[in-house]
């Protein structure tokens, strides 16, 4: 019998310093910041992970380091889904951007850097996309208030 | 009085470039509120004669802060807002976040519920591609291909409003169940519409499919390869429409879909023309799945017997301590879910609508995110529109059916 593929991927892509779990029959994989960009290449190139769906941000002001980094693949051929997750910090918050590997990624990094001013490195366009030039803050920070204000734009003629 | 200002005044947007490539280039601003798109969008594009040489896509002119709102209200109230994503096919939405939210719960919703579930699924990927169908048809000029098709949606429209009580934002979805069950002779009124549905799209199949116009403006225009297609995110009719059957419902089945018979179009060369016969396809295959459900619907209850989601009865609400505490705390505090997080995705009738829910225990979502098939084939849309003609981005455009309120969010 063959291995299922969930369990390959357990057992080859946990780099030096991560840790994988299942969370509602996904696997979830805990990676370094610096060993991400290596696991989705090998997600991509040799697990047929060919679709990346998402990526987002979720902020926990109390914790060091601040920001999870949250990212959903998901194969055609296994007919599956692999959550990838890394922490970076306030002061540092920069990940290696996925554009090499997926068209898909520029938007969604344009729109998890509006929203949370993630930093991709690699991604040449992080102009705001959701927001509009001049925005000021990352609205979905905890520390966003709700009720915030924008100054106002002049009005343009 | 002069208003003049020295300083440059703020852009809403940055284009990415301002000039052309070459002197004779030309860079227009196309929307974002244009008569023939039906979207809030704005392309910049470079032109070089009629040929589209460079664009530059912008959408988030209807971004309305749809995540921060719901991080501050219950499970249950933000449904109003879920609604309002997809808004040719609210309950589809529902279904998805309702699904994410009761696998965080570990409810298991009961048999009626989940046919229930099913069939009005695919009754709105009726109306939706009813929509993006007519629509862009008509901005190529089928009026009564337009007419025809919006008839039935009307039809659809009126006869979920029976059911839930509004024609589009409906509200119907509830964590661990539905709003409520179906009124007397609903499903009959549902084989008329199915019946009338037929006989106009068999019309329009009659008016479109050969017609000489319609091939010239759409086939081998829009064109994306499989591989292009899967690196720049495309799902749902899109992906579909280069070839390859990739549809959830079938490859990892949820509600019922896994009961049911049907199949899953695909085109040939992933044109125009093919995703428009791809989503005429689907509804076909989506109304044999409708009368399959018709005879599979269970009685039985609707909603499951759980306190920790399900409202109780009006009834013991008024006459007993325990049912009228229960309901306040389920209004007021929300349901309690434990923390954990999740993502769930649903084959919307644009693609793989994905929720991500993060929970830290308590009524309220700590992160909900939203994976939205508009968004992620606004990011691939250049591929589509770059090389064709300054004319072919409307037939394209219409084609991808961009839905601002799931793309801005």
């Amino acid at each position: 019998m063959t291995e299922p593929i969930i369990d390959i991927l357990q057992r080859e892509l946990v780099p030096a310093g991560g840790e994988a779990s299942r969370s509602h029959g996904m696997l979830v994989l805990m990676v370094p910041p610096d060993a991400l960009l290596g696991v989705a290449r090998r997600l991509a190139a040799e697990f047929a992970f060919d679709l990346f769906l998402d990526v987002t941000a979720v902020d926990w002001p109390q914790r060091t380091p601040r920001f999870d980094v949250v990212y959903h693949f998901y194969s055609t051929r296994h007919r599956m889904r692999v959550r990838l997750k890394t922490c970076v910090p306030e002061a540092e918050p920069v990940v290696d951007s996925l554009v090499p590997l997926y068209g898909s990624a520029h938007f969604m990094e344009r729109e998890c850097h509006d929203m949370y001013g993630i930093v991709f490195r690699g991604n040449a366009d992080l102009r705001p996309i959701l927001l509009y030039e001049g925005f000021q803050g990352h609205p979905l920070r905890k520390d966003y208030r709700k009720d915030h204000e924008q100054p106002l734009v002049p009005y343009r003629g | 009085m002069d208003t003049r200002v020295d300083t440059p005044l703020p852009n809403p947007i940055r284009p990415a470039f301002e000039r052309g490539q070459r002197d004779d280039a030309i860079v227009v601003s196309i929307g974002p509120s244009h008569p023939a798109t039906h979207g809030t969008i704005q392309v910049i594009a470079e032109l070089d004669g009629e040929t589209v040489r460079r664009v530059d896509v912008h959408c988030g002119y209807l971004h309305r802060g749809f995540e921060k709102e719901c991080e501050d209200h219950t499970w249950h109230n933000l449904m109003p807002y879920i609604d309002r994503l997809n808004y040719c096919s609210g309950l589809i939405n529902d279904f998805a976040y309702c699904e994410a939210v009761e696998l965080l719960l570990g409810v298991e919703i009961t048999p009626r519920c989940r046919y229930l579930r099913t069939l009005l699924s695919e009754y709105s990927r009726i109306a939706d591609h009813l929509t993006c169908v007519a629509a862009s048809l008509m901005e190529l000029g089928a009026m009564t291909a337009f007419l025809y098709l919006v008839m039935i949606r009307d039809y659809i429209y009126e006869h979920l409003a029976d059911l839930t009580g509004a024609r589009v934002t409906y509200t119907y979805g509830r964590v661990g169940g539905l709003a409520r069950d179906l009124p007397a002779g609903w499903l009959k009124r549902l084989g008329e519409i199915l019946d009338q549905y037929e006989m106009f799209v068999a019309r329009i199949h009659g008016l479109i499919d050969r017609n000489r116009i319609f091939i010239d403006r759409t086939r081998d225009v829009g064109v994306i390869s499989t591989a292009d297609a899967l690196n720049w995110g495309f799902t749902g009719p899109i992906l579909r429409s280069t070839g390859v059957a990739c549809d959830l419902r079938k490859d990892t089945p949820y509600l019922a879909y896994g009961e049911l018979d049907f199949d899953v179009p695909v085109g040939i060369k992933g044109d125009n023309y093919d995703r428009y016969y791809v989503r005429m396809r689907e509804m076909d295959e989506s109304v044999y799945m409708i009368r399959q459900l018709i005879d599979l619907l269970p009685e039985g209850p609707l909603n499951v017997d759980d306190r920790r989601c399900t409202l109780p009865e009006k009834r013991l609400v008024y006459t007993e301590i325990e049912s009228l505490i229960n309901h306040f705390k389920l209004i007021m505090d929300g349901p309690d879910v434990p923390p954990g997080e999740v993502y769930a995705a649903h084959e919307a009738p644009n693609g793989e609508l994905g929720f991500y829910l993060v929970s830290t225990g308590g009524g309220t979502p700590y992160k909900l995110h939203v994976r939205s098939p508009s968004f992620v084939h606004m990011g691939g849309l250049k591929r589509l529109l770059e090389g064709y003609q300054l004319a072919d981005i409307i037939p394209t455009f219409g084609s991808v059916n961009m839905i601002g309120g799931e793309c801005d969010r």
